[in-house]
Parts: C-alpha cells; structure tokens; sequence
C-alpha cells in the first residue's frame, strides 16, 4: 500500500513545492513594483539600469533580429514556392517578426543577457554581505536593487523588441529584394500596407511583460541566492530557466488573448 | 545601552542561540568570543534586524528593537563587515559616503566626497585612494575603507564583524589599534565578535564567550585570564584538551 502512495506523495509535495514557489516569485514582484511607484528613487541606479538593460543589449538583439528576419524571408519563400505563394513573403516576415519572433526572440535574449547577469551580480552581493551593509546603511535592498531593474527593464524592453522588429523586417526585406528578386519599393509597400497598429501595440506590450519577468526573475534569483560560488551558479542558471520558460509561456497566453479571443 | 534577554535562533534542527543575556554598556567596548558556528555573527545581526530572532528580547536604550523605527534605528549604527562588504561597482569615496549621498543624512556630493576624504585619511589612506574602485585594492585596504564606512556618520554604536580575518599580523595589530582608537575619540560603544585573541586584548572593555547558543562567561578584559571558566581558559590558551570539543 505504501508503495502505491509513495508516488502520490512525491507528487503532492512537488505540486506543494511548486504553488508556494509561485506565491513566493507573486509577493516578490508584488513587492517590487509597490517600492517602484513609492519613494525614495534612486535615478543613478535606474540609468545605470538603462543602460545595462537596453543600451548594451542592442547589438545582440540588432543580430539575432536580422538573422531571423532573413531565415524567415528564405523559408516562406521556399515554402510558398510549393503552392505557388512566393508573393506573401513580405506579409508573413511582416506579421512573423511583429506578432510572435520579435518579442520571443528579444525576450529571450534578454532572458540570457540581462536576467543571468542580474541573478550572478545580486546573488554575488548576497554572498560577500554587500546587501546586508545596505540594510545597514539604511538602504532597502528592494528599493535599491530591484526597483531600478524592474522598472528599466518594463520600460526599455518594449522599445528593444520594436527595435527588434523593425531590424528583423529589414533583414527578411534584405534577403528578399537582395537574393529572391522582390522590388525594394513593392515589399516595403506591402508591409506597411498588411500590417495594423494593434499588431505593433501587441509586440510591444509582450515586450513590456518579458521585459518584467526577465528582471524581477533575475532580481529574485540573486536575492534568495544559497552560500558561496556554487550558490551564485545555480542562482544564475536558475535564474535564467525560470525567465525563459515564462516568458515563453507568457507568449503563449498573451497570443491566446491578442489574437484568437 | 544593548540589552538582550533569553535571545533564541534556530535554522531548522540547529539551535543556534538557546536563550543568550548580554548588557553592553554605553560607551564600553564589548567583544564576544567563541569558536567559529558558535553564532556569533547570527548574534550580532540579530541586533542589527539583519537576523529576525525567534524569542527573546533586545532592546536599545530600553526600546525593543524589532518595534523601533528602522532608518532612525539603523542611523545610530556603523558597521565594520568581516569582508569589508564594499560595493563593487561605487569607487572608494562613494562607499564611504554612502550614507551621506542619501536617506535622511543626505549632504551636497563636494561636502560627503570631503567628509569620506577625512575619514579615509583618519583610517590611514591617502586622499588618492578615493577614486579607485575597491577591487583594486588589498585586503587591508579594503578593511580601512570598511572601517572609514563604518564611521562616516559618526555612529553612536559601531559593530565589528571579525576585523582582522584574513590580515597578516602586522597589519591585525594595526586595524585593531585603529578600532581601539576610533571608538574612545568618537566615545561610541562598540560590540566585536571575533576568534582573534590579539584583537580581543587591543578592543576590549568587556568580554563575554558565546559558547553552546548561551554566553558562558562574561567580565572585564582584564579578568580574563583567570577567570576560572573552563571554556575561556581554553579558548584563550588554544588547548585541543578541555570542554570545548575540538574537531579534528
């Protein structure tokens, strides 16, 4: 009987495990975005943010956008070739990069870059004191630390990933008119002419969510950060599969509710 | 003055402070002794808040720390962290100004770069050292610019976290006549753990030896040595042999 129950068990604690988890992570963003909209603010902290988060992350999201754009360009021309639709190339890149490749892949980016890097410096501070000498200075760790991020990273994000949709639109155009023989004037006419605004408006509100839980996964990470190198390493791994997983799901209910509601 | 009353802590199955008394008076100087995992430093964050204790009391001047307002609590206090804790990514002067470029101590960027200039220099710097950042300085310089944070508000109280691991002798003897120094100028009361038996004799007023989660000795410096405790005897002596199991 034991036997038979043992696997009930092991799940009910794993189910256990991971609700109080998510009430953890849920309090801790909570509490995040109460001390962003409460004083003091600390601006220093918040440009530095800035320029961490959305400044130095162009180039890779510049690449990775350009990259895909084009991929997406030679795919949907391949594929179209074989019921005669090599024409929507422009639309589909279009609609491709701005509804779903622009925000994930920027998203993600940013998951690897900026939340790895946020869980390794916080969890580092944890581990040489640095945060309990801020309490100890009068300074809450919340206040100082995470604010600034999160809400750098709920504001630049969004511009990142239309950044990003623009550059990968860009490089499925520069395949398109440069290998597949399109018209430089027609394509730009057709993307403009397909996409709407509530395409653009949706890229950049799954930026802005992406952009929190990329931060405030980054952010908890490096606070409950265990002793020594090793917990400094699996904060950072942690950190960075937690982003990712959610941001991907977050796509999936956000696409759920843009598009098929 | 610090008072703390049946203090108790435990992490899970390990009862870590099992019902610690201790009065630090105003203006004296208190090191705690003991073996390393003894709980020392858990003791000395529970007084600072960093550590939420789970019975017992500890006031301030007779006011429960846990019910005191944090920024005007935390204000009386400096802190020397056995690390230096300096933040990374600030130059120098900006750690040691920290507290004056914000919160309530708030002074114009010139007058806190000079106060941190004066404290640096009072803690054996040179005004050049202001400008760099604490990676690239040496362990000992890292400690005095620890200890020139520590003051730079001119706290009333001042706690030091084991102020001379990781420092060669010479430069030990240095930082503790510094500390000794610092707090009869500034008449602060200073609380020091530490295993260090040359910081203990330089620092101390009183001493008291947390041994088992409970203090088992306490007194002056001076009554030390033949205190008649088995546990400070050999703790102060080093001796492998006596109550205190060493493991090996």
């Amino acid at each position: 009987m034991s036997a038979l129950l043992a696997p009930l068990g092991l799940l009910g604690r794993n189910t256990l495990g991971l609700m109080a988890a998510i009430g953890r992570v849920t309090l801790f963003a909570l509490q995040a975005l109460s001390h962003i909209v409460r004083p003091p603010f600390y601006s220093r902290e918040f440009g530095v943010a800035l320029m961490q988060i959305g400044w130095l992350s162009l180039p890779v999201v510049g690449l990775t956008a350009v990259f895909t754009g084009g991929a997406l360009a030679l795919q949907i021309y391949a594929g179209g070739a074989r019921f005669n639709a090599e024409a929507v190339v422009p639309q589909i890149v279009a609609i491709g990069m701005v509804r779903e490749l622009g925000p994930v892949l920027v998203g993600l980016m940013i998951a690897a870059r900026v939340t790895s890097s946020i869980a390794a410096e916080i969890a580092t501070m944890k581990v040489t004191e640095q945060i309990d000498a801020l309490v100890t200075l009068s300074t809450h760790p919340m206040k100082y630390l995470v604010a600034p991020r999160v809400l750098a990273a709920l504001l630049v994000v969004p511009l990142l990933v239309g950044i990003g949709d623009i550059i990968g639109v860009f490089g499925g155009y520069a395949v398109a008119t440069g290998t597949l023989g399109f018209n430089a004037a027609a394509y730009i006419k057709n993307t403009v002419n397909f996409l709407e605004l509530f395409d653009i408006l949706s890229s950049l509100a799954k930026g802005c969510v992406f952009g929190g839980i990329a931060a405030t996964m980054g952010c908890y990470y490096g606070m409950q950060s265990g002793r020594g190198a090793q917990g400094v390493g699996r904060a950072t791994k942690g950190s960075v599969e937690a982003a990712a997983v959610l941001i991907l799901a977050a796509n999936f209910v956000l696409t759920g509710v843009f598009f098929s509601l | 003055m610090i008072e703390l009353s049946n203090v108790k802590k435990s992490f899970g199955s390990n009862h870590v402070l099992q019902g610690v008394d201790l009065t630090i008076d105003r203006g004296t100087s208190m090191v705690i002794i003991g073996g390393s995992g003894t709980g020392k430093s858990v003791l000395l964050k529970s007084v600072l808040g960093l550590v939420v204790h789970d019975s017992g009391t500890i006031t301030l001047d007779g006011q429960d720390v846990t019910k005191a307002d944090r920024d005007t609590f935390l204000a009386r206090f400096g802190m020397l962290f056995q690390g230096g804790a300096l933040f990374d990514s600030l130059p120098v002067w900006q750690n040691v100004a920290f507290r004056l470029l914000r919160g309530s101590l708030k002074r114009p960027k010139d007058e806190a770069r000079e106060v941190a200039i004066e404290k640096l220099r009072r803690v054996g710097l040179k005004p050049d050292v202001a400008d760099r950042l604490p990676a690239e300085l040496s362990g000992g310089m890292q400690k005095r610019v620890g200890l020139a944070r520590a003051i730079a508000a001119e706290p009333e109280i001042i706690f030091f976290d084991e102020p001379t691991t990781g420092l060669d002798p010479i430069m030990s003897g240095v930082i503790n006549d510094l500390i000794r120094e610092i707090v009869d100028e500034m008449g602060a009361t200073a609380m020091t753990i530490t295993h260090d038996m040359s910081s203990v004799r330089a620092i101390a007023d009183n001493v008291a030896m947390l041994h088992g989660g409970v203090i088992k000795w306490t007194g002056a410096v001076g009554d030390m040595d033949h205190s008649g405790d088995p546990y400070v005897d050999q703790f102060i002596s080093g001796r492998a042999d006596g109550p205190i199991e060493a493991v090996r």
